[in-house]
Formats: structure tokens, sequence, C-alpha cells
């Protein structure tokens, strides 16, 4: 079943520097973040697959009012990327600056490294996968 | 399946942060509807009140309840729907299926909210609480901050540079003020220039300030009824021809579609459809402008104008009086402001007054068919409403 890659180990693997999906046994399509149905057809038959965290930024903003979450952090940056395996994941960037951010980040490549992130910084729960530019 | 009509409409003034409680809103707005109606409190049968934050917003739950105790309504079934911005029409689609089945015949619909009174970092976080809380929110992303990406994605998508996709959409917000200076019940009755648009501080890049709506406090509420209780209240009922909703989850999950929306798509269809009627049949449209992009994207969504255009139609004038179709003579959320429950009957009121002649200095011409579009979150809901005249 779909569920078996719950919030909790889908967050466990992100801390690790792992993105992790769920590949539909009955079309193949990479379904995440995870649900226990296939965004594709439905099916609720899945694996686990590790994802490579590598893709190109689909669209962007630079958030300059935080929710209370991110107050004093701003301003800051959240991109989605579209994963080499085809699906969206939303997430943050290093090495892009919030401040002079235009569309030309669009198309542009990305690997994920959340090891960027000391773990003293990680958040007990909430993570959100970082991307860093190509270089 | 009966035909359903709205035979009374009420609003509050939508404002800032006021000291009125949700329900005092709430009941303001029924009143008015009501007495419109020619319908007494005893004569409702159910209450069904969109609205989504009043534990935030004054440590209420249940606020439905007493609601109906105010009222005085005759301790009648009553339900509280959350569909984000879109929950009273969601609350109203529900209202036609009840009195359509012959179950109930008249019931009272509404919603309300005190947005405005939990302030900017709160009302900020509230709606963030729309998004995905495990995979979207830990990124600080914001609901404007979806929006926001959306516009780059348009821009990027239609390969129109970024400063006139921003002429376009401040244009937007002017025509909205425009017509919210002349709306005695908007919370923003002032008009506003490109320049100003400009000059507002950056909430989330693309968007400035007034590329925004306002958080408002106020309340909304209609009355609907079956045809034949209809006609014997009014010469001019305003029938429910047409609705539409649909649902979708994460914002990334839409990627297929974005930056517009499948709901929309879905749930537009299904609307007209059911009316029989095509987009350009509608003289008069209240549409889910959150944002200035959100406007060009439902004029587009809706059937309008083709994709990519809808900035460049509008700021030629094709959604004011005189163009294809006129869109949010209101003032829209942008400057009649967005009590997030409200909002969904706020739209039925206006087009309710437009189709009865009564909307003053915004009148539409002879408008016979309206539209409301309303979407909840970012995509996640979406309801379309088809009013049109019933005489």
């Amino acid at each position: 079943m779909g569920d078996k890659l719950g919030v909790k180990e889908y967050r466990l693997a992100l801390r690790e520097n792992k993105l992790q999906g769920l590949k539909c046994k009955a079309c193949g399509f990479v379904t995440a973040p995870p649900r226990l149905a296939c965004r594709h057809c439905g099916a609720t038959d899945s694996e686990i697959v590790q994802l490579s965290g590598k893709g190109k930024i689909a669209t962007f903003t630079s958030i300059f009012i935080p929710p209370e979450s991110h107050r004093g952090q701003t301003p800051y940056l959240v991109v989605v990327v579209e994963l080499a395996e085809g699906p969206w994941i939303m997430g943050n960037i290093q090495g892009a600056d919030p401040n002079k951010a235009t569309l030309d980040l669009i198309g542009k490549s990305v690997h994920m490294d959340n090891n960027l992130i000391p773990d003293d910084k990680k958040p007990p729960e909430d993570i959100s996968p970082m991307f860093v530019l190509d270089s | 399946m009966r035909k359903v009509a709205v035979v009374g409409v009420g609003q509050t003034v939508f404002s800032g942060a006021q000291s009125r409680s949700n329900t005092e809103l709430f009941s303001e707005a029924a009143m008015e509807a009501l007495n419109e109606a020619n319908l007494k409190n005893k004569d409702v049968q159910a209450l069904l009140v969109g609205t989504v934050l009043t534990d935030f917003e004054e440590c209420q739950q249940i606020a439905n309840t007493y609601i109906s105790e105010n009222l005085g309504l005759p301790h009648v079934p009553t339900n509280t729907y959350d569909g984000a911005c879109a929950s009273s029409s969601v609350a109203i689609i529900d209202a036609f299926i009840w009195i359509a089945s012959g179950m109930y015949d008249i019931v009272l619909v509404g919603g309300m909210e005190k947005v405005a009174s939990m302030g900017t970092h709160l009302a900020t976080q509230t709606y963030t609480m729309y998004a995905d809380r495990y995979y979207d929110y830990p990124s600080g992303i914001t609901f404007p901050g979806m929006f926001a990406m959306l516009a780059n994605l348009y821009a990027k998508k239609y390969n129109i540079p970024i400063e006139i996709l921003k002429e376009q959409m401040a244009l937007i917000s002017v025509k909205a003020h425009k017509f919210g200076a002349l709306n005695p019940k908007a919370h923003l009755q002032r008009e506003l220039t490109v320049e100003k648009v400009f000059r507002s501080p950056m909430v989330c890049q693309p968007l400035n300030v007034y590329d925004c709506c306002p958080f408002s406090d106020g309340g909304a509420a209609i009355v609907m009824t079956s045809e034949d209780i209809a006609r014997k209240l009014t010469d001019k009922p305003v029938f429910i021809t047409g609705f539409g909703q649909a649902s979708a989850g994460t914002f990334v999950s839409q990627q297929e579609y974005l930056p517009h929306f499948i709901t929309r798509q879905i749930s537009s269809a299904k609307a007209y459809k059911m009316a029989g009627i095509k987009p350009l049949d509608i003289d008069v449209c209240e549409l889910h402008d959150s944002f200035s992009i959100s406007e060009i994207l439902a004029v587009e969504g809706l059937g309008f104008f083709d994709y990519g255009t809808g900035g460049a139609a509008s700021a030629r004038g094709e959604t004011i009086h005189g163009g294809k179709v006129v869109i949010n003579p209101s003032g829209g959320l942008k400057a009649k402001g967005h009590p997030v429950g409200a909002t969904g009957a706020a739209q039925v009121y206006e087009i309710f007054r437009q189709l009865r002649g009564e909307s003053g200095a915004t009148q539409v011409d002879n408008a016979r068919i309206g539209l409301t579009d309303a979407m909840g979150a970012s995509g996640n809901i979406n309801c379309n409403i088809v009013l049109e005249r019933g005489w």
C-alpha cells in the first residue's frame, strides 16, 4: 500500500538528504510527495523509490512578508522543482539571492542537498527539501 | 429536481478590524436578506454558514449555532462549511441540493469572518495553514506566495516580460479600486494608481501589497427557496440555473495544469453545461481576484479570453462596461474586501443586485445572466454558480 511511506518516514529520509517517492506498480508513475493513490492512475499499490533529488526550477518566489514560523528570516526563496523523475516538489534554495531573483531562475538545474542545513538548525519535525544551483 | 431561487440578499459593510462579533456580522446580513425576501425568522428551515477561522479570530467554535439562536431560528438544522475562500459558495451549492430535492423549502445561507481582527501576522499564519501542512508549509510558503509563483510561471510560460505582466496586474488592481470606490459596502472605497501599486511594499516577488486583497471583517447572507414559494414572495426571483464544484490537493500535485487550475476548468464546465450557456453569454461576473494575477488566471480559466491574453484584454478595457464581460463591478475581493467565509455569498449579493438592475453607478445594462467564481486556497476548491433573471 502507498501509505508505507508516511510523513514520518519521508521526513526522516529528508534529514538524511534522501528524497523518497512512490512508484506505482500498475503504471510506473512516480508520486511525490507520497500519496496513498497514484496521482496518474489512482492505483494504490506502489513501492518506495529513491529519487535523485536532481531537477530544474519550475517556478519560485521571494517571500518578504512571512508566516509566524519564518519571522526574522526574510527575504527567503521558495522554489518548486521539477524532479528528473517527473514530479514537482516544493522546497527552498541556497546560493541564489532572494533580493535579485528573476525569471532567469526558471529552468535552472538544481540538486537537493539537505546536508547544507547543520543538524542543530534543522527543526525537530518540519523539514523542507533544500536545493542548490548546479555549478 | 425543483428549481431553486434566491429571493433576498444582505451584506454588511466590509471593513478592517472592528468590534462586532462574527455572530453579529452574519446576523446583520441575514436580517437584511430576510427583510428583502418578506420572510420572518420563523420561516427559515435550515441555516448553512460558510466560515473558516472563528476559532483564531475570537476563540469561538460552532458560531453557526449561536447565529441560529441570535436570529431566533426555530431550532433548525445548521451546518458550517469550510471551503477556504469558497466556503459560502459551497454552502450555497449544498442549499441548492437541499431545496431542489424537496427536503427543505427555505434555507438561510451565507458566511462571515473577522480576518482583519486577527492582525497581519496571525492572519498570514492562518492562511498558510491552507497549504499542505507537511509537504508545502515547511518551506515557509505563504498564501500570496503560491500566487506569486503562479505569476512567475505564467510570465515564463506565455513569454510575457515580468515588467509588462506587473503593469497588467497593477491595472487590474486599479480597475478593482475604481469599482470599489463606487460601492458603499466596499472595504477600500478609494481609487488607486499604477504608480501606487508599484510603490507599495513587496509581499512576495512579484506581488506588491496592492496586488493583494485586504484582510477584511464582514458578513453576507442570502435566502434561497423553491420556485413556487419564490414566485409568491417576489416578482423578481433570481434563479440558480447552474453550478459546479471541484477539488484538488497540493500545489505541486496540480503541476500538469498550472498556472491555470483544473478545478476551475471542471467546475465552470459543469456550471455552464447545467445552465445550458457558454462563457460569453455571461453579462456580469464576480470572480476570485484574491491577487491581481488571480483575476488574469480566472478570466482565462472561465473561458472569457485565451490563455496568456487575459492581462492584455483587461488592460484594453474588455472587463469593464462596454467590454466583453464586466468583471467584479463590486470591486471584487481586491477592493470590496475578503472576509473569507462571507465572500461567496457576497458575490451572489452583487450578481443578484445586477440582475435586478439595482447596482447604481456600476449597473451593467440589461444584465440577464451572471456568474460567480470562488476559489478555496490555491486551486484546492473551485465553485461556480450561474444566476439568471426569473422574470
